[in-house]
């Protein structure tokens, strides 16, 4: 608990207006963009400086209670989700684009940029920030560095961490800590950068962020191919890549996302496909005109019922926006969704899809898949009510035999959600021990007294976060309760 | 305690936050809890017996301006602007009379005291005193001076005293159409419900404007009223149903956008379900009965740069956006020009721009520079709500512009006179 006393210094560093506790402010700050997951803070804190956050972490230290960064709270691994004894501190109101430096092609952000705001604002420079998460439009620069976030140009372009040139961070000592600069060459010291980088806020508080441009493609086509079958969308995916064409995004929907997704967009998709492709190619006129051409035959000859392309710039955005709404949108079926994650090697995607589908037909649970195909990302998402425990249960079951078949495909068990509280057991459970190890030291020695949003990615020690009870008491309560008492999972 | 916020709504949200970038207060604020995301967890949260419907959860569930652009956003399809309107109902049942339930529910919503109040307004408007009350606001406070510019000029006559109850169609009848006049509208805007009548008899279409017709309810509804509403709704459901028309046409986006909403309103009634279903399927916007029925294209077309402001009641409640933006891009040629954000709340919000004049302005600014930055000189937009609060922010900044109602417009097009 924070304690009156504690109260009195932590209003003492951040001013009586910018310390909030009112159960209806600790209430909105209990939960994030994550199914199923949510806790109590203690209270909420408004930085205005990098010097609060500094002292914030020294009292943090000594008095031994837990900060948890967030921005605009749109995670899906439960990586803002606060634990016990714990303040939320809220980066979203940091919102400035410091400066966009044409002759390094580089901008220096605060942590509460809002992404999408970035993109257009660069782009109306002609230039260009590919790293583009489906919740780009209220997502933050700080969460997405914070979680390392994909999205749906990861296949050409990368995602966040080759973006990232730089960052001024506070450390859960309260240093204040700069790393990178606008070089494009730097070896200077261990890559340390990419430590931080999807360190899920356990590892620093990002206060500045220092991104990387590049030109704008000068030209760009986007199309929607349908299919009968997802394995014929499948094979269109391999003979792309096979054909050695590299497009900017190449997504994938199946039926029942295609349904969710057209009731809410109006895109006139027919709602009977089996699936759906997204393609979009970019580059030089030329380039965009031959590559478009030889995908529309590529799709056709894989056996796409229909090819069509977006007549102008509006449609195309129109297309991308109700794919990014793919995972809300199947909340239309059944009211909680679980989103996963699973990633597999490209040419293991066919091979995942069938396996979700055959597991999910199975256990006889709904799961509604959609998602990167051309990085092999793929987010199966359980259709489910959360107020039915024994589906609950169920639909677990089926995602613990799709993170263990991932691996086993060579994949992994989160592509760009991050680790948070979500996957944390599987992680712990599919990965080597030296390698858990590693991210335990590197806890340790960063954070000795946890105090960074404790309890993500890895337990350093037990502690009590997860799902709903907040204090020790209540755990063990729980505990005595239930029957499998280790599953805190989602 | 009957959970009277339904949970299989609550469930519905999945805190995505995909509706926070669309709203007005979460804009304002930046706080949590004063997007819907928040709201709807606040709500689950004292449905679940967590919280107390206290005062901070009441100013929270108020701050909302009933906008619904979160719902037009929500892709999992959450009834936000329910939900909202159950939670007040529960503050409404927590909370002694406020100002704000007084107006509404002794003043707007009851004819013969509207009336007496706007013949008390008008007085005050014609006799001068308002004039000199305001250059006395003015070098007192600017806030005041800000408010009072909110009053638009109470017409002269209601429509309904001056028209009749039957107005023939010019030439050879469509059928009969039904037109509310509205409280507001009629009140501030009399000369929109004439407007409206003219353009539809001059494209052949009988008119009936219902002399025993009330309040739509729409107001006391989205301030937490959980009965009035249903009894207004029940009222005007037999009156309308009496003139045989084919279709209600209405001029205010609140309004309409409340009436459509009859039908769920009154679902659980049993003598009244089904009458309010096919009542609310008769129940269409201005620009929505005009496109969808057709209508004469006047000669000429606006001869300054013209914006379309959507009214949040027609565009997110109503999801009519295509028809008024097609027929307004039709009235004005080539002087169309794009506004900025023309979805974004413009702070009216029924009477929030009284009760919470503050945050309203905010609002407001935001809309105002966007009309400016428009180059525009006319803006046309379909609420009497949006033409008050509008046509304020035009005062207060001295500007030359005029914001004017669709059926206006058409109207003084086919006249061939100024707009």
């Amino acid at each position: 608990m924070i304690t009156e006393a504690l109260k009195k210094k932590l209003k003492e560093i951040f001013g009586e207006s910018n310390f909030l506790d009112s159960p209806e402010h600790r209430i909105a700050y209990s939960y994030d963009g994550t199914a199923l997951l949510g806790a109590l803070p203690d209270a909420i804190l408004i930085p205005t400086n990098v010097e609060q956050l500094s002292r914030l972490m020294k009292l943090a230290n000594e008095e031994r209670f837990a900060v948890i960064p967030r921005g605009s709270g749109t995670g899906l691994s439960g990586g803002s989700i606060p634990s016990e004894n714990s303040v939320i501190i809220l980066m979203n109101k940091w919102d400035k684009i410091i400066q966009i430096d044409p002759d390094n092609l580089t901008a220096w952000v605060e942590p509460g940029v809002i992404t999408g705001r970035f993109q257009s604002q660069v782009e109306s420079m002609k230039f260009f920030y590919p790293p583009d998460p489906g919740s780009s439009q209220i997502c933050t620069i700080g969460g997405n560095v914070a979680e390392n976030a994909g999205g749906l140009r990861g296949l050409k372009y990368g995602v966040t961490k080759n973006y990232v040139l730089g960052f001024e961070a506070v450390m859960p000592n309260g240093d204040v800590m700069h790393i990178g600069g606008k070089n494009t060459k730097d070896v200077a010291g261990y890559n340390l950068k990419d430590v931080l980088v999807g360190s899920e806020g356990t590892l620093c508080v990002f206060t500045k962020i220092l991104l990387k441009l590049i030109p704008i493609p000068s030209a760009s086509k986007t199309f929607l191919a349908f299919y009968d079958s997802i394995g014929r969308a499948a094979e269109t995916v391999s003979a792309i890549i096979s054909a050695r064409i590299m497009p900017a995004m190449l997504e994938f929907l199946d039926n029942p996302t295609i349904r969710a997704v057209e009731d809410f967009s109006h895109l006139g998709m027919d709602k009977n496909s089996g699936a759906v492709l997204l393609i979009e190619v970019d580059g030089p006129r030329a380039v965009v005109d031959e590559d478009a051409s030889a995908i529309a035959q590529i799709c056709k000859s894989a056996g796409a019922v229909t090819v069509r392309a977006a007549t102008d710039n509006a449609e195309a955005a129109r297309l991308k926006a109700a794919r990014k709404s793919a995972f809300a949108a199947l909340a239309r079926i059944r009211p909680t969704t679980i989103l996963e994650d699973v990633t597999v090697p490209r040419s293991e995607v066919p091979v995942m899809v069938d396996f979700i589908n055959e597991t999910a037909k199975k256990h006889a649970v709904q799961i509604g898949t959609f998602g990167h195909a051309g990085d092999g990302n793929l987010h199966p998402t359980g259709l489910t009510d959360e107020r039915d425990k024994k589906e609950i249960e169920k639909v677990k079951e089926v995602f613990r035999k799709l993170f263990a078949k991932a691996v086993e495909l060579g994949g992994t068990i989160t592509g760009e959600h991050g680790v948070g509280l979500a996957k944390k057991a599987f992680l712990e459970e599919l990965y080597d021990s030296p390698y858990i190890e590693l991210l335990k030291t590197t806890k340790r020695m960063l954070d000795p007294n946890l105090i960074l949003n404790p309890g993500k990615i890895i337990s350093v020690e037990p502690r009590c976060e997860g799902a709903l009870p907040r204090s020790r008491e209540q755990i063990e309560k729980a505990t005595r309760n239930m029957d499998n008492p280790s599953e805190a999972y989602f | 305690m009957t959970p009277r916020i339904p949970d299989d709504l609550l469930t519905q949200c999945m805190h995505c936050g995909l509706c926070l970038p669309v709203c007005p207060t979460y804009a304002l604020t930046g706080m949590e809890k004063s997007s819907p995301r928040g709201r709807i967890r606040l709500m689950k949260s004292v449905m679940e017996g967590a919280l107390p419907v206290s005062h901070e959860f009441a100013e929270e569930m108020n701050f909302c301006l009933d906008c619904q652009a979160c719902e037009t956003a929500c892709p999992a399809g959450v009834k936000y602007g329910e939900l909202v309107e159950s939670a007040r109902v529960l503050v409404d049942e927590n909370r002694p009379l406020t100002l704000k339930k007084f107006i509404l529910r002794y003043i707007v919503s009851k004819r013969p005291v509207l009336k007496f109040v706007a013949g008390l307004l008008r007085v005050y408007q014609i006799s001068g005193i308002e004039k000199g009350v305001l250059v006395l606001l003015r070098k007192l406070s600017s806030n005041l001076y800000a408010r009072a510019l909110l009053m638009p000029r109470i017409s002269r006559r209601s429509a309904r005293a001056t028209l009749p109850e039957t107005i023939e169609s010019q030439g050879n009848s469509r059928g009969t159409v039904a037109v509310l006049t509205g409280c507001v509208m009629d009140v501030f805007y009399s000369d929109i419900n004439v407007d409206t009548v003219e353009v539809l008899v001059r494209n052949n279409w009988k008119v009936v404007i219902p002399r025993k017709q009330v309040c739509c309810g729409s107001l006391s509804g989205h301030y937490g009223d959980s009965e009035l509403p249903k009894r207004l709704a029940r009222e005007n459901i037999k009156v309308f149903e009496e003139t045989g028309a084919l279709y209600y046409v209405i001029n205010s986006a609140g309004c309409g956008a409340f009436m459509k909403g009859y039908a769920s309103l009154l679902s659980d009634d049993p003598e009244f379900s089904q009458k309010a279903a096919r009542f609310s399927s008769k129940v269409l916007d201005f620009s929505e009965f005009l496109f969808k029925t057709g209508y004469e294209i006047p000669q000429r077309a606006i001869g300054k740069k013209t914006v379309y402001h959507e009214a949040c009641h027609l565009v997110h409640s109503q999801k009519v956006s295509k028809e008024p933006n097609a027929i307004v891009s039709q009235l004005a040629g080539t002087n169309i020009c794009e506004l900025n954000e023309s979805t974004w709340c413009c702070g009216s919000a029924g009477i929030y721009n009284i009760v919470r004049y503050e945050d309203a302005a905010k609002l407001l600014e935001r809309k105002m520079e966007n009309i400016i930055a428009s180059g525009a000189e006319i803006v046309i937009t379909g609420n009497p709500g949006c033409l008050a609060q509008i046509d304020a922010g035009i005062k207060q900044r001295g500007l030359p512009l005029k914001v004017v109602h669709p059926a206006t417009v058409l109207n003084r097009l086919y006249k061939s006179e100024e707009i």
